[in-house]
């Protein structure tokens, strides 16, 4: 659905995406992780046609953006981060506007808009000045006008910043929806969001891609270095030197509370210390009130990445 | 063909929305009227409405149009629509030339309050109608012209101040300066400035001639601004 191939875009001397490479099939939401500034805009403005590449290329269902770019138009849907609207229009005269604008004719647009409406919740206002909309129905507006010519590609850049709980849930739960049927592209920083919502992630720090996966993978491909917590009720020192021993121990620490030491202890990757762990407090009468792997995040995974990304090239 | 028009009728019914719009044109009627009833019906004066043609609408529009012209594009890229906009199936030549009619007419709606006037004069006296039709022959070219290079600083800049500022400049400068700089200079120059005159090509439509010479300089000076608001925006693309 999309080809991306060492696409580069720079803004006068400053590199905002720096020679990435991705494909995207058809179906399913890929989710674009980065922190700010990292290129997620910029990538999703040149897939959108809004900016073109300084060099590389893009394409969409087969259509290069830069010189088919009104058939790439046609084909996707795009909601900029801010969601710019018309405010002194209606909601039900900017669809239509928007409709005109991309060709639809008079019963496509009257039964669009019924669906978009059904689809986004806008039916207790679609009659009413955009002006007048909270910023959570306006974002809805915006996401209705992105599907409105029922586009092979959405793409949606943060679209549930702003929104308050519920509509962040509601949204979530509509853009998960939408990737059964269309393809979607969404860029977020918040990656709770995209471990709900993502079928697949790219990772992007600095206008290069570091890490691509599905949540999971990317989770597990972490926690194979995680660390493994125990609790047991022994003297400090003779647990710290018992653990060391261990084959594959890089590293542990201890805090005791109540007579009880939480040990932590990070090893080798692919090295599950867990039983050796248990033996060894079997072995030695410890008593053990928990063990368990701490669980690693996305989140651990994300700072992971950014940061040696962000170490690697200083400027 | 069709997207032109979307565009238009987006940009002529936003006008009717606006309150700022309603605001300048209470300033056009007034000002209009101002000038009709002070040009007109001032002791010893001719039951005409040379006076209000010749100099006075002139300096109407060149202040108004601005004002009504600026926001087209300027709002878009404030408020990041053209974002919007610009990923449509829409070409930039679209854009402008929709935004461009839609502006037009609202203008011209504004150029048909004027019939009022001559209405009122039949009181007095007969209207010379061939005249008064080339006398809106002119005004409605000098419009156009002046919507055009409106719009064009409308593209530049996302501050519609700044856009009014500049394009009142210009259009002074175009409009009544050119004719006194002319004098500065000799030759080439002189002739040149004397060309780009506005108000001289304007004059014969007052005069009550409709000469090609002066249609084709209004027809090609807003082509040219409407040009170059569609390079504006494309280069938009690239920042």
């Amino acid at each position: 659905m999309v080809r991306v191939e060492n696409l580069t875009k720079r803004y006068g001397s400053l590199l905002a995406v720096d020679n990435i490479s991705f494909a995207v099939e058809r179906g399913g939401v890929l989710g674009f992780l980065g922190p700010n500034g990292a290129g997620k805009t910029t990538t999703i403005r040149i897939l959108s046609c809004y900016h073109p590449a300084s060099g590389g290329t893009a394409t969409v269902g087969g259509f290069d953006v830069f010189r088919q770019s009104m058939e790439v138009r046609r084909r996707v849907g795009y909601l900029p981060e801010s969601t710019p609207l018309y405010p002194e229009m209606r909601v039900r005269e900017y669809l239509q506007f928007r409709g005109k604008l991309r060709g639809m004719s008079r019963e496509e647009r009257m039964t669009g808009i019924r669906r978009v409406a059904e689809r986004c919740w806008l039916g207790s206002f679609i009659d009413r000045p955009i002006v007048q909309l909270s910023k959570g129905m306006k974002q809805r507006v915006g996401l209705a006008d992105a599907m409105l010519h029922d586009p092979d590609l959405l793409i949606l850049d943060e679209p549930t910043i702003g929104l308050d709980p519920t509509q962040i849930r509601e949204t979530r739960n509509l853009i998960k929806d939408l990737g059964d049927r269309h393809t979607v592209i969404l860029s977020s920083h918040i990656l709770h969001e995209v471990e709900q919502i993502c079928d697949h992630t790219i990772i992007i720090a600095s206008g290069k891609i570091v890490a691509t996966g599905s949540p999971q993978e990317l989770r597990n491909r972490f926690s194979e270095q995680g660390t493994v917590v125990a609790e047991v009720k022994a003297d400090q020192t003779d647990i710290e030197e018992a653990t060391r021993k261990i084959a594959g121990v890089q590293n542990v620490s201890l805090s005791a509370s109540n007579g009880w030491v939480r040990t932590s202890v990070s090893a080798e990757s692919g090295c599950d210390v867990r039983e050796d762990l248990f033996k060894l407090a079997k072995d030695r009468g410890w008593a053990l009130r928990e063990l368990r792997r701490e669980g690693a995040t996305l989140e651990d995974f994300f700072i992971k990445v950014t940061a040696e990304q962000q170490t690697v090239r200083p400027r | 063909m069709s997207t032109i028009c979307t565009m238009a009728r987006r940009e002529l019914g936003a006008y009717f929305l606006s309150p700022i719009a309603y605001a300048v044109i209470a300033i056009y009627l007034f000002a209009a009227g101002l000038a009709f009833g002070l040009g007109t019906f001032a002791n010893n004066a001719e039951a005409s409405l040379r006076y209000l043609f010749e100099f006075w609408m002139v300096l109407i529009l060149l202040f108004v149009l601005p004002m009504l012209t600026t926001r087209l594009i300027s709002d878009e890229l404030r408020s990041g629509t053209i974002e919007t906009l610009m990923t449509a199936p829409v070409s930039e030549s679209q854009i402008v030339i929709g935004k461009f009619l839609g502006a037009f007419a609202f203008y011209l709606i504004l150029l048909a309050t004027l019939l009022l006037y001559p209405i009122i004069l039949e009181i007095y006296g007969d209207v010379d109608y061939k005249l008064l039709f080339c006398n809106y022959i002119g005004l409605v070219l000098l419009g156009g012209l002046y919507i055009a290079t409106s719009l064009f600083f409308s593209a530049c800049t996302k501050h519609q101040v700044i856009a009014v500022l500049a394009s009142f400049l210009i259009l002074i400068l175009m409009t009544f300066a050119s004719q006194g700089l002319a004098q500065q200079f000799e030759g080439a120059g002189r002739a040149i400035l004397q060309q780009l005159s506005v108000r001289t090509h304007y004059m014969d439509f007052i005069r009550g001639m409709i000469d090609t010479n002066h249609v084709v300089f209004f027809l090609t000076t807003t082509g040219f601004f409407l040009f170059l608001t569609v390079k504006r925006l494309e280069m938009q693309r690239w920042q």
